[in-house]
């Protein structure tokens, strides 16, 4: 029986990749270790290594392909006496386990040091237009990835203070490749690789603040910026109130946050609470490409401390981004994603992915739900959730970090302290559970919330 | 094998100023000319009695929360200061008063921020840990242990990316040493060739701990060893070594070398803080520091035997630094606290 050959996944995150190029033609003998083939993602080139021994029987996928899905049957190897002839119909076997092949060792690393990557490329999310934009700009489709790292580059381009640092951010071009091509743009100088000591080199961009450079802190993600935490809360956030108003730090400290996939505990989880909890800080945490390309242009220039929150799962994914000179979204100002009247539902970052997609569910059963993109969650914007509320009467929020003194539980005290009387239903949260991050993939599941969970929740505060 | 190694560095680790003087490394001391020397114990007798004041207003409860004298160790600040020029920073920790007078801040903005009134340099904000002052390339005053390491760095990080020569004085405690960013910041200020002054103020307890009970090797000018920055131990009392040892490290960064330890060797008479019973070494310990290493009396005795001043005119000195000091601590009094609407001011610019 001939071996199938499947797309491997390069990372937990991974659904599909390229085929770039066969490194074996039909015919050829191979044996356990060699390269067949490549495999391209958006974010880094792999080497495919044969697992079994034998002779290349037919190659199922033509090099070029785009878009192949992980676990597609890619090639067939024949055992000895075998030929090609005897594999017809190999997608039968398409459902098995990816276990005959790894990517090799010798590629190059795709796995930042601390955390798997993303490749994914899942179905491009629904996002209304973007409202602060001016009717009939045009609109080009980007990655989340490419919109930050265009932020990046414009604001350098226009400030010469403006610098990143952080670990990887430069020769190998980002460990999530946001900051790809800045290197080549700005040299060393402007973009500059930290050894991993998240507390020395955010206390080290702090400084670099107080003198009044521009820094751009990429943490390679936000959980080991709790390393980081002290400089970012007692040196950052608060210098400028104990200097009386004389010296603060204009400073931005991004990277991806929240839960990524099967990466367990230690790095997966939300800090949005966190930080909006600082007097002195800002937080942002976009959704689209578009809020994340004009938000982290408005961070940068911000005088204050920024904390600029990404989500793995969202770089690879696309949105249309308004193709302007200068495109810069005013911080503190929530977007109304989708416009309703019989419930609200308000999130951030990648809870907008359940929150847009139950509100379609809830749309078929005939309840318009007003969909509210925070965008920013401190300073948070009151007004558009309030206003909203007065309209629906109900409210429900939804956030993947955990429920207590969450970012849904603020929302509900100030729905309760601005706007009880509009009420017909408790404030209700969908939140991640209440416990650390399992790695099982069912538990991990059973630990972040649903679109089903979100739906539930609208319909609840619906009586419906 | 630790405790025989322990009492091989006993001398070492239990030494105070008055043990030092034969085994310094450094090289003999240059004497300073007469205005130097005038200016120097001016300066180090304003910081004096200022600290004098601000602990007898701390026991009128004028000034609250903590407050940690600098008495003892007014040769450092002065002395470093000398091989300052215009553009480059400061930067050290909570015991910062002597740090400020010795930048050039007013005695009546940093007394009025010891009581926490709406003329102190941070509007009562900041209080006697957190001053700042722009004008004076002054960067705090920071109350956590050793986060002014890192953010020295960074300021250091900032003169060489404009392309500077202005170097960053970096200021800790003996306690502060054993710190890990410390070392994160040593790494990097190697690795990027920054002009950073790490200047180790070792007054020989963090607290109540004295150096060795707290640190497994004593000799903390070699701290920076690991990462191959040089250190040198200074006599923190006698401000000619300081001043001398200071050009050197300031000399070295300006020419591009990276960063440079100077751990000061020095002392201080008070407590740790206003609250310090100090059991942790005897009053003879601080009498002889005081008796025989004093770093104004040195001064004060060069200056007779060089007749340089007369008793006469010394005291004039005395009594002009009294009279800013009083007038400092006047307004300090007088001055309104901050009005209630700066609570919600200087949080976002």
């Amino acid at each position: 029986m001939p071996i199938q050959v499947l797309m491997p996944a390069l990372s937990p995150t991974m659904e599909k990749g390229n085929l770039a190029k066969w490194l074996k033609k039909e015919g050829d003998k191979v044996k356990s270790g060699d390269v067949i083939a490549e495999i391209e993602t958006d974010k880094a080139t792999m080497e495919v290594e044969a697992v079994d021994e034998g002779t290349l029987g037919k190659i199922l996928v033509p090099e070029g392909t785009a878009d192949v899905a992980v676990n597609t049957p890619i090639a067939t190897i024949l055992s000895e006496g075998e030929d090609a002839s005897a594999v017809n119909e190999p997608a039968k076997e398409a459902s098995k386990p990816a276990q005959q092949q790894k990517p090799a060792e010798s590629a190059p690393p795709a796995e930042p040091k601390k955390a798997p990557s993303a490749a994914a490329n899942p179905p491009q999310p629904q996002v209304q237009p973007e409202p602060d934009v001016p009717e009939g700009t045009e609109m080009v489709t980007m990655t989340m990835r490419e919109a930050l790292r265009d932020a990046m580059a414009e604001e350098m381009r226009r400030d010469p203070s403006v610098f990143v640092m952080g670990e990887e951010v430069a020769e190998y071009q980002g460990a999530y490749k946001v900051t790809q091509g800045l290197l080549q743009e700005f040299g060393s100088h402007r973009v500059v690789d930290t050894p991993i000591t998240e507390h020395g080199f955010a206390g080290l961009g702090v400084g670099a603040a107080l003198a009044g450079l521009k820094p751009i802190v990429e943490f390679m993600t936000f959980n080991f910026a709790m390393q980081a935490m002290d400089q970012i809360i007692n040196s950052a956030a608060k210098t400028r109130y104990m200097s009386g108003g004389q010296i603060g730090s204009s400073i931005v400290f991004r990277g991806p946050n929240g839960a990524a996939a099967r990466v367990a505990a230690q790095h997966s989880q939300d800090f949005s609470a966190w930080y909006s909890h600082i007097p002195g800080l800002k937080v942002i945490a976009p959704y689209t490409a578009s809020d994340a390309k004009g938000l982290l242009k408005a961070a940068i220039r911000d005088p204050n401390p920024v904390i600029f929150l990404e989500n793995e799962i969202l770089y690879g994914q696309s949105f249309p981004v308004p193709k302007l000179d200068d495109f810069v979204l005013p911080i503190g100002k929530a977007r109304i994603a989708r416009a309703g009247h019989d419930v609200t539902i308000v999130s951030f970052s990648q809870g907008m992915s359940y929150a847009l997609k139950a509100a379609e569910e809830l749309a078929k059963e005939g309840i318009e739900a007003e969909v509210i993109d925070l965008r920013t969650l401190r300073p948070m914007d009151t007004d558009t959730i309030i206003a909203s509320v007065k309209k629906t009467g109900r409210i429900v929020t939804v956030e993947e970090g955990w429920p207590q003194s969450g970012i849904g539980a603020e929302i509900a005290a100030r729905v309760v302290e601005h706007a009880f009387d509009y009420l017909d239903a408790p404030v209700t949260r969908v939140s991640g559970r209440d416990v650390p991050m399992p790695y099982a993939a069912n538990l991990e599941k059973l630990a972040l919330p649903t679109v089903a969970d979100v739906v539930e929740a609208a319909k609840a505060v619906c009586y419906r | 094998m630790a405790v025989a190694k322990s009492k091989a560095q006993q001398p070492d680790a239990a030494r105070r100023p008055s043990d030092k003087a034969e085994d310094q490394t450094a090289a003999p001391v240059a004497d300073l000319g007469k205005e130097q020397e005038l200016a120097a114990y001016r300066d180090m007798l304003l910081i004096r009695r200022f600290e004098e004041k601000a602990g007898q207003m701390y026991g009128m409860g004028l000034i609250g929360g903590f407050c940690h004298l600098y008495i003892g160790q007014e040769a450092v600040v002065v002395g470093m200061q000398m091989a300052l020029k215009e553009g480059d920073s400061v930067i050290t920790g909570y015991r910062d008063h002597g740090h400020m007078l010795a930048c050039g801040m007013d005695a009546k903005g940093v007394m009025a921020e010891l009581t926490g009134r709406r003329n102190g340099y941070s509007k009562g904000k900041g209080g006697s840990m957190h001053m700042f002052s722009a004008e004076k390339g002054f960067f705090g005053g920071h109350g956590i242990v050793a986060a002014q390491v890192p953010l020295g760095t960074g300021l250091a990080f900032a003169s060489k990316y404009r392309g500077k020569d202005n170097v960053s004085l970096t200021y800790f405690g003996d306690g502060a040493a054993n710190q890990g960013q410390v070392y994160e910041s040593f790494n990097m200020a190697k690795l990027w060739g920054l002009p950073a002054i790490y200047i180790i103020e070792n007054n020989q307890y963090a607290m109540g701990t004295s150096l060795k009970r707290a640190s497994a090797t004593t000799d903390l000018s070699h701290r920076g060893a690991a990462h191959g920055i040089p250190g040198e131990r200074v006599d923190g009392m006698d401000v000619r070594a300081v001043k001398a040892a200071g050009e050197k490290a300031v000399k070295w960064c300006r020419e591009g070398n990276g960063p440079i330890i100077l751990e000061m060797l020095t002392y201080r008479y008070r407590g740790h803080s206003m609250s310090d019973p100090a059991k942790y070494r005897t009053r003879e310990e601080v009498e002889k520091v005081r008796s025989e290493h004093d770093p104004i009396e040195q001064v004060r005795l060069r200056l007779l035997q060089k007749k340089w001043a007369t008793e006469d005119e010394l005291k004039k000195i005395d009594a002009k630094v009294r009279e800013v000091v009083n007038e400092a601590a006047e307004f300090a009094t007088n001055d309104p606290e901050p009005d209630p609407s700066e609570l919600y001011t200087d949080i976002y610019a």
